[in-house]
């Protein structure tokens, strides 16, 4: 798919994705937990989907349950905790830049503590590692790494600090792209950012104190209710097997063509403002800020010429909000552009978004009469 | 001076400050009342793109917020 260049939304369907579905929707599309013979394979199948996130994750298979999606499984991870921590506390300690799944169920919450980034997007680990010490905390969450701007947490150093708080950390854009940071108490990711189907992962360290947000059943450790989607568990777990076989060649691949993009972009558009930490980043995530740029101009003129991408503009959005990232982190929002690879993403095509990148910008600079100002 | 952009969406607010700051005399100020959320993120980073100098939000008479910011050049 040329010009597929917002990967972190949902990569394309991985080959050996398609092939494990398409084999899974013949075999285990029955009722995992029936003791008949269709039944007993897609509990099979199931369990070895299982063990194999867990494998990639660093988990142990009945510390994974399986949701609907990735936003599911990140209400479920901070929901679940703080309820399962209510006699320590209600407030949630997060950063301001966590993914607005998180911030959405942190909304129902009266207690929470939002700790402040940096300008490249880094949450000031002493301000949290403070705060989540504090009194009346359950549950700290810290992202793995920004999924807008690419920028890493300090989620290693920060869960050495907080004593017994549950850390919740937000592993969509991480797992299958980069390692798995350790510290984490309750975990969730996201199936279609490593080229899986429509899936989520959450999971709960054995000991950690967790309890199901939503009516329990017997499915999935009582962690998520109803029939889990077989096939589709079966085809994230062939993904993710996959991609992490290649991912240290897959990120050094995509490290450079970001690396291109930081310094071809700055180079050649003017008034830019490339945002994240240069270094310290997911290897496939790159962003950046036009001024007198309409964000959703730019998508248009993008797309027309045939490439994809998102904005965290706020024309670009249905509240008209900016995006709650690049605020915190006291970003430009005008004609912001995340460009976000996936495994098969290659120079050429890199060098053509490039190419036709200042020309775009400038159509739509001169279409507002922005123009030398 | 002040400038309304009431209604107006980004990045036009920010156009607005582009188009008048020279009109202001250099240690001035010039004030735009924005109704549009990305109004206070962008003039500030406008400010620091630009080299002038962010003196803060207020409110209009109506509550609109108003981003007031020194000319140092």
């Amino acid at each position: 798919m040329p010009g597929f260049l917002d990967a972190a939304s949902g990569a394309p369907l991985h080959p050996a994705a398609r092939a494990a579905l398409l084999a899974a929707l013949d075999d285990g599309w029955a009722d995992p937990a029936r003791l008949y013979g269709a039944g007993r394979r897609a509990a099979l199948l199931l369990d070895a989907a299982r063990e194999a996130v867990a494998d990639g994750l660093g988990a142990r298979p009945d510390e994974i349950s399986f949701t609907a999606n990735g936003t599911q499984a990140l209400h479920a991870a901070v929901l679940g905790t703080l309820a399962g921590n209510r006699r320590a506390g209600l407030q949630l300690v997060h950063s301001t830049v966590e993914h607005s799944a998180v911030l959405h169920a942190a909304q129902g919450n009266d207690a929470s503590v939002p700790i402040g980034v940096d300008p490249t997007g880094r949450v000031d680990a002493a301000a949290f590692v403070a705060a989540a010490r504090g009194p009346q905390v359950g549950a700290a969450a810290l992202q793995a790494a920004n999924h807008e701007v690419g920028t890493t947490q300090p989620v290693t150093e920060v869960a050495a600090q907080i004593g017994g708080v549950p850390l919740v950390v937000d592993l969509t854009q991480t797992l299958g792209h980069a390692p798995v940071p350790d510290g984490w108490s309750v975990a969730a990711a996201d199936a279609r950012t490593w080229g899986g189907p429509t899936l989520g992962v959450v999971a709960v360290r054995t000991g950690v104190r967790w309890r199901s947000p939503h009516p329990e059943d017997e499915r999935e450790s009582r962690r998520v209710p109803g029939v889990p989607d077989v096939p589709s568990a079966v085809a994230a777990a062939a993904a993710l097997r996959a991609v992490l076989a290649e991912r240290d060649a897959v990120a050094a691949r995509q490290r450079a063509l970001v690396e291109r993009i930081r310094n071809v972009v700055a180079a050649t558009v003017p008034d830019v403002e490339v945002v994240g930490d240069p270094v310290h980043r997911l290897p496939h995530i790159v962003t950046f800020s036009c001024l007198y740029v309409d964000g959703e101009a730019l998508l248009s003129g993008l797309d027309r010429r045939g490439f994809a991408v998102s904005s965290g503009s706020s024309c670009t959005s249905s509240t008209l909000e900016p995006s709650h990232v690049l605020v915190a982190m006291g970003a430009l929002t005008s004609g912001n552009v995340r460009v976000s690879l996936h495994a098969g993403s290659t120079e050429a095509e890199v060098g053509e978004f490039l190419a036709v990148l200042p020309e775009v910008v400038a159509d739509v600079r001169a279409e507002l009469g922005a123009t030398g100002l | 001076m002040r400038l309304d952009a009431r209604g107006r969406r980004c990045p036009l607010p920010i156009l607005d400050l582009a188009r008048h700051i020279d009109e202001v005399a250099v240690g001035a100020t010039i004030t735009v009342e924005a109704d549009d959320p990305a109004a206070r993120p962008d003039v500030q980073a406008w400010c620091r793109m630009r080299g002038h100098e962010y003196a803060g939000e207020s409110r209009a008479e109506d509550g609109t917020p108003a981003y007031t910011v020194r000319r140092l050049h």
